[in-house]
């Protein structure tokens, strides 16, 4: 749909685009990031001939950019801008209908076009289409903004930063909006933002610049498993695991009942009763691990009126806090008893994990930290 | 003679002197914004030329109005056609600097959206920087109708007519009467032209160009 082939652009001996070559399909939402500067907007306005590079080509649906006539091109070419893109002596009507009025679409044609649009973002006709910018909260305005560019149905929109000045609410109502639309009428979106988290959200493509050239060309999944450079790293932030390991302490629960060895049978099967728990965890004098003892055990080998610790198995899987979560996965999905217990490195106890308590730590990682 | 008396008197004559005076500053005004919002306009389409024109254009404006009248009626003779050419000049400037400086001063935004949106520079002007510019434009003709008012006062010296025939005359016999007959209606006429202007300015401007009460 969008073929750069080795595109320069320079301003005196500076190098702006640097043989930018890169190729967009129909129907994707393709979003170009990258630092201040790097060459976002520039590569954004040479798509519509407000900026012409010095080198290499653009073809749009296979022509050759360069030998069509600018003011056609870009009238087939949805284009928003950040902020005030609305012409203040026009109402939302007539902003909306600039272009299918250039264009010479008949007035009912792009009067309908217009109701239409409008609904599309819950704005009525009625209540909005004779309103000015100014009359309007900076989200409705930048709701106009994109109705004006798929006005005359372009195939392709241009957006550049459209939602930079936004409060972050808006922002998200507005993402998710334009997403919609953008699958809903198909169209192919190329979007320039600085904000990773709108980038990941909104884009089947980021293409990550720096310096005139791009860094990475990937689908956001593909970005955060294998980012390209630490500057693409830097800019996934949060949303990268870190690489950090997550550790057996990270999906155990640490509140857990603990008894002494000399705790009689008939005591501890009570406790299990009232707990309402099949086996207990049981530490030496010195707070040390000993073993776990089951109800089973008791009613099988013990004896009215003996201590537990005679009695005490070590079937349990034991591993150190400082163990990898993965090995203490492994151990629980194979444990007879359904749980792993975790020892600090004194061999006291430190908590144990159960089959709750590491969906809980997964659900954490994978979703953050308020999803469970 | 009283004042009103002289009036009851010499109606006529001064109702015909205000005419010539309403006619000589509206052919003033409009030969200079005939001219000055063409080339307002073009100026701000090749803007290297804007400075040195606006220079020149300035330079003329601080020429005193004798002078000037002394120069057309060397060249043009008495009458109303040298204090007309005089009249025109200077109206030209203020027009011309609201009108370049109207166009110009729009926020580059709305300029870059009709670009991107594929307006041609024609359209681009009539439809978006025009209007804009509107406003200031009319404020700018608002500011030569007031001058050309008090200008045109000394027109009468190269026999143009006008109020400034009334005060000529008075000021030759020292007739106090007739410096009245002249001065108090230019004055008024002065005062009634910044507000009807200044009222017309609010009216054309659209809705959403007006500030907005919070
Ligand atoms: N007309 C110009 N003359 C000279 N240099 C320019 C011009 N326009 C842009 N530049 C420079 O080109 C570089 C790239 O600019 P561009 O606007 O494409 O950056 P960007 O990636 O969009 O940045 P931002 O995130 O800040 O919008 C910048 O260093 C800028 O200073
Ligand atoms: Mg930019």
């Amino acid at each position: 749909m969008i073929r750069f082939e080795s595109v320069t652009k320079k301003y005196g001996k500076k190098t702006i685009l640097n043989k930018l070559s890169f190729e967009i399909n129909q129907g994707d939402f393709v979003v170009l990031i990258g630092p201040s500067g790097c060459g976002k907007t520039t590569t954004l306005k040479s798509i519509n001939r407000l900026i012409e590079p010095d080198g290499g080509k653009i073809y749009v649906d296979g022509r050759d950019i360069m030998k069509e006539n600018p003011v056609e091109l870009r009238r087939k070419i949805g284009y928003v801008i950040q902020q005030i893109g609305l012409f203040p002596n026009m109402t939302v009507e007539q902003n909306i209908a600039v272009v299918p009025k250039l264009l010479k679409v008949p007035k009912e044609e792009w009067q309908q076009r217009v109701k239409d649009l409008l609904n599309l973002v819950a704005m009525p006709y009625e209540e909005n289409a004779h309103m000015y910018p100014s009359e309007l909260s900076g989200g409705q305005q930048q709701r106009i903004g994109v109705l004006r560019a798929l006005a005359a149905s372009p195939p392709i929109v241009l957006m550049d930063e459209p939602f930079g000045a936004l409060d972050p609410l808006t922002r998200d109502s507005l993402q998710e909006e334009v997403k919609k639309l953008q699958k809903k009428l198909k169209k192919t979106i190329v979007f320039v933002t600085h904000d990773m988290d709108e980038a990941l959200r909104m884009a089947d493509v980021v293409i990550f610049m720096d310096q005139g050239e791009i860094v990475q060309m990937a689908s956001p999944e593909e970005m955060l498993q294998n980012p390209a450079s630490p500057l693409v790293k830097s800019f996934l932030g949060k949303h990268l695991n870190n690489g950090a390991v997550l550790l057996a302490s990270d999906v155990m629960k640490s509140r857990v009942l603990k008894v002494h060895r000399e705790m009689q049978t008939l005591q501890s099967v009570e406790l299990m009763r009232n707990r309402d728990v099949n086996s207990l965890i049981v530490i030496n004098d010195d707070e040390t691990y000993a073993g776990t003892i089951s109800i089973e055990r008791i009613k099988s080998a013990g004896k009215a009126g003996t201590q537990i610790g005679g009695l005490l198995t070590m079937e349990a899987p034991v591993v150190q806090v400082s163990d990898p979560a993965q090995s203490a996965f492994e151990l629980l999905m194979e444990s007879p008893t359904g749980y792993v217990i975790v020892l600090h490195e004194d061999q006291t106890v430190a908590g144990l994990i159960t089959k709750t308590s590491m969906a809980k730590a997964m659900g954490e990682t994978l979703w953050g930290g308020d999803a469970v | 003679m009283s004042f009103t008396e002289f009036i009851q008197l010499n109606q006529r004559e001064i109702m015909s002197s205000l005419f010539q005076h309403l006619s000589l500053v509206f052919w003033a005004v409009a030969i200079g914004m005939v001219i000055a919002v063409p080339v307002g306009i073009i100026l701000s389409r090749h803007r290297k030329m804007a400075a040195p024109v606006l220079a020149f254009a300035g330079t003329i404006q601080t020429i005193p109005g004798l002078v000037m009248l002394g120069i057309a009626l060397i060249f043009w003779g008495i009458g109303t056609k040298p204090a007309l050419i005089v009249l025109s000049l200077y109206a030209i400037l203020p027009i011309l600097r609201n009108t370049y400086t109207g166009i110009t001063d729009i926020n580059p935004g709305y300029v870059e959206a009709a670009r991107g949106i594929g307006m041609t520079s024609m359209q681009r002007l009539l439809k978006v920087e025009l209007p804009i510019a509107t406003p200031t434009i009319i404020g700018g003709i608002r500011i030569s109708t007031v001058y050309i008012i008090s200008w045109a006062t000394l027109a009468g010296l190269i026999g143009a007519g006008g109020l400034g025939d009334l005060i000529w005359t008075g000021l030759s016999t020292y007739n106090t009467n007739y410096i009245l007959a002249g001065a108090v209606p230019s004055a008024i006429m002065a005062i009634l032209f910044n507000l009807l202007i200044g009222g017309l300015q609010r009216g054309i401007t659209p809705r959403g160009l007006r500030r907005v009460n919070p």
